[in-house]
């Protein structure tokens, strides 16, 4: 598992640029992910990698195709201090774990970490620290359980 | 007591909700993956989607750029066939989707509106509580006709007195931003008063909503008034009743503002809190931009014609004018504007969010400069990522046309 880390306000248009929406598909969106900013990413990102950022990830576009883009490629989560509030939404109802938090100073790349969404702790076993995160509000949870909004209305039908 | 915010969604700021939505509306970009959702809940008969509250337009990568929109865009005008979608905008009769819902009457005080496109925060200039959301959510609101809220905490925006000469609702909007940051309304309700905002034309005040998601803001909302009554009487869509804060509501934060201290205000790039007079810039320009759902209407284009009326563009840049909607082109044509943008040099299109978004009609190439009336100045926003878009007013854009560097308009008076 690898950490991917970004900056503050990064906004959809970086995650995913305009030109490549032209397709919905989340495998097709994670070959673009980050083209702009940072090509090496769509090649070198795996299953289970971790995306670090700062204030307002997410900002700009309502484009659920960041998300997307990002789930595409197996991101297992999103740790961040703040989410901007459609991408925040988009990911609970797709499926795509978030956790905010203030670690932003504390993980770096190349740190080994470990997640416990139930307990709502993140170990990083490099540095040899825990930080505590406050889990998603009950309903929030029950969607991201469900796999996400379709999921969850399918189930309630 | 209650923000409009609280009234609109019915509950208390922070409270979980479920409402019922007015109107749900999809572009060609959030339409097709919204439709495909849909069709994975596999509702019997198919005919359940809520039709009457679903809006489709056509307008980010129309008429179509290449061959993989053009298949996008079949496939939405396909899927609002197969639902029978009487609420369908192509080409040619819509224009940019929010000008659209407000010029068709679907936007108006105290309806509760969804988009699957982050400037749906644009309809609270009329007193609605409209936000953004993703094509998942615009699917699930299409199959029950309602949706989750977390109901936001509201931030109160007060800006008093007078604007100087070309200020515009932009200035207001690029000024507040400028202060608290792209980040300054994350999860919140924005509203806002003053004498400034009253004396405010709608054009101007829906600017200043259209922006308030760029400070992360859910909605931006402006207590309806007899401008909004006007514009509405003979062409709003059935019944509807405006919604008010009590004199007494909590607001998390109030900010308050001169009018007379704002000036024609850029937003350099790469961020929309990036802010500066535009008198203090000396940025030489590649390309002038006049339209999008930020400042495309026929106010805008009025204020831009005005200004370059007998006066050229200047050699080294290239004007492009797009008109928010056919009804603001046609507009536009009626009062003489596109001639003199013409007669300028400037090039006009018909409607199409187009280069805002980077994706066709005025796309940058490396190291170019574009000032632009729209909404974003991010990284690669209008095309290469070593390009830069500086945001303004029409009639900063107008006056930089003409002397190829951002100008602050009032230079060019003698």
């Amino acid at each position: 598992m690898r950490i991917w880390k970004f900056g503050h306000n990064v906004d959809t248009d970086q995650i995913i640029p305009a030109e490549y929406l032209i397709t919905g598909d989340a495998k097709k969106l994670a070959t673009h992910a980050f083209a702009k900013v940072r090509p090496e990413y769509s090649r070198e990102v795996k299953e289970g990698d971790v995306i670090v950022a700062g204030e307002n990830f997410g900002c700009g576009s309502s484009r659920e195709h960041a998300p997307r883009a990002l789930l595409g490629a197996g991101i297992s989560c999103v740790i961040a201090k703040s989410f901007a509030r459609i991408f925040f939404r988009s990911s609970i109802n797709i499926g795509l774990h978030l956790i905010e938090a203030d670690v932003f100073d504390r993980i770096e790349e190349g740190d080994e970490i470990e997640i416990s969404f139930e307990a709502g702790v993140i170990k990083n076993n490099t540095k040899k620290e825990e930080y505590k995160f406050k889990p998603l509000p009950e309903f929030m949870r029950k969607l991201l359980e469900s796999g996400g909004l379709i999921n969850y209305i399918k189930k309630q039908k | 007591m209650p923000t409009i915010a609280e009234k609109i969604l019915c509950g208390k700021a922070g409270e979980i909700v479920e409402c019922e939505i007015d109107y749900i509306m999809v572009n060609d970009v959030t339409g097709v993956p919204a439709f495909e959702v849909f069709e994975e809940l596999e509702l019997e008969p198919a005919g359940e989607l809520k039709r009457e509250k679903v809006v489709v337009i056509q307008d980010h990568y129309v008429p179509n750029k290449d061959v993989d929109s053009a298949e996008q865009a079949k496939a939405l005008r396909d899927y609002a066939r197969r639902y029978g979608i009487g609420n369908y905008y192509e080409i040619g009769k819509g224009g940019v989707c929010h000008q659209v819902m407000i010029e068709e009457g679907f936007a108006a005080p105290g309806r509760l509106i969804i988009g699957a496109d982050s400037h749906t925060c644009s309809y609270g200039a009329l007193g609605a509580f409209s936000t953004g959301v993703g094509s998942t959510e615009a699917a699930a609101a299409m199959a029950t006709g309602r949706l989750w809220f977390k109901v936001p905490e509201t931030q109160k925006f007060v800006i008093n007195g007078e604007l100087k000469r070309y200020v515009m609702g932009k200035d207001i909007v690029l000024h507040i931003i400028g202060d608290i940051g792209v980040s300054g309304s994350l999860y919140k309700s924005q509203e806002f008063y003053g004498t400034a905002i009253e004396d405010l034309s709608l054009p101007d005040r829906i600017t200043i909503s259209n922006m308030a998601v760029e400070a992360g803001a859910k909605a931006g909302i402006i207590p309806p008034d007899d401008k909004v009554f006007d514009f509405l009487r003979d062409m709003v869509r059935g019944e509807y009743k405006a919604v008010y804060a009590d004199t007494e509501s909590e607001y998390e934060e109030v900010f308050e503002y001169d009018a007379s201290e704002i000036v024609p205000t850029v937003a350099k790039p790469f961020s929309p809190e990036n802010t500066v007079p535009a008198s203090e810039l000396d940025v030489i320009i590649d390309q002038a931009y006049l339209g999008s759902c930020t400042n495309g209407r026929i106010a805008d284009l009025r204020v831009a014609a005005e200004i370059l009326k007998g006066k050229s563009v200047n050699r080294e840049v290239r004007m492009i004018v797009v008109p928010a909607s056919e009804k603001v082109f046609e507009q536009a044509i009626e009062e003489g504007l596109i001639k003199i943008f013409l007669d300028a040099g400037a090039f006009v299109s018909g409607p199409t969010c187009g280069a805002c978004l980077g994706g066709h009609m005025g796309v940058l190439a490396k190291g170019e400069r574009c000032v632009s009336t729209t909404n974003r100045n991010f990284i690669g926003r209008m095309g290469h990522k070593d390009s830069e878009v500086y945001l303004a007013n029409p009639a900063v854009v107008a006056a930089s046309a003409i002397k190829g560097r951002i100008t602050d308009p009032s230079e060019l008076e003698p």
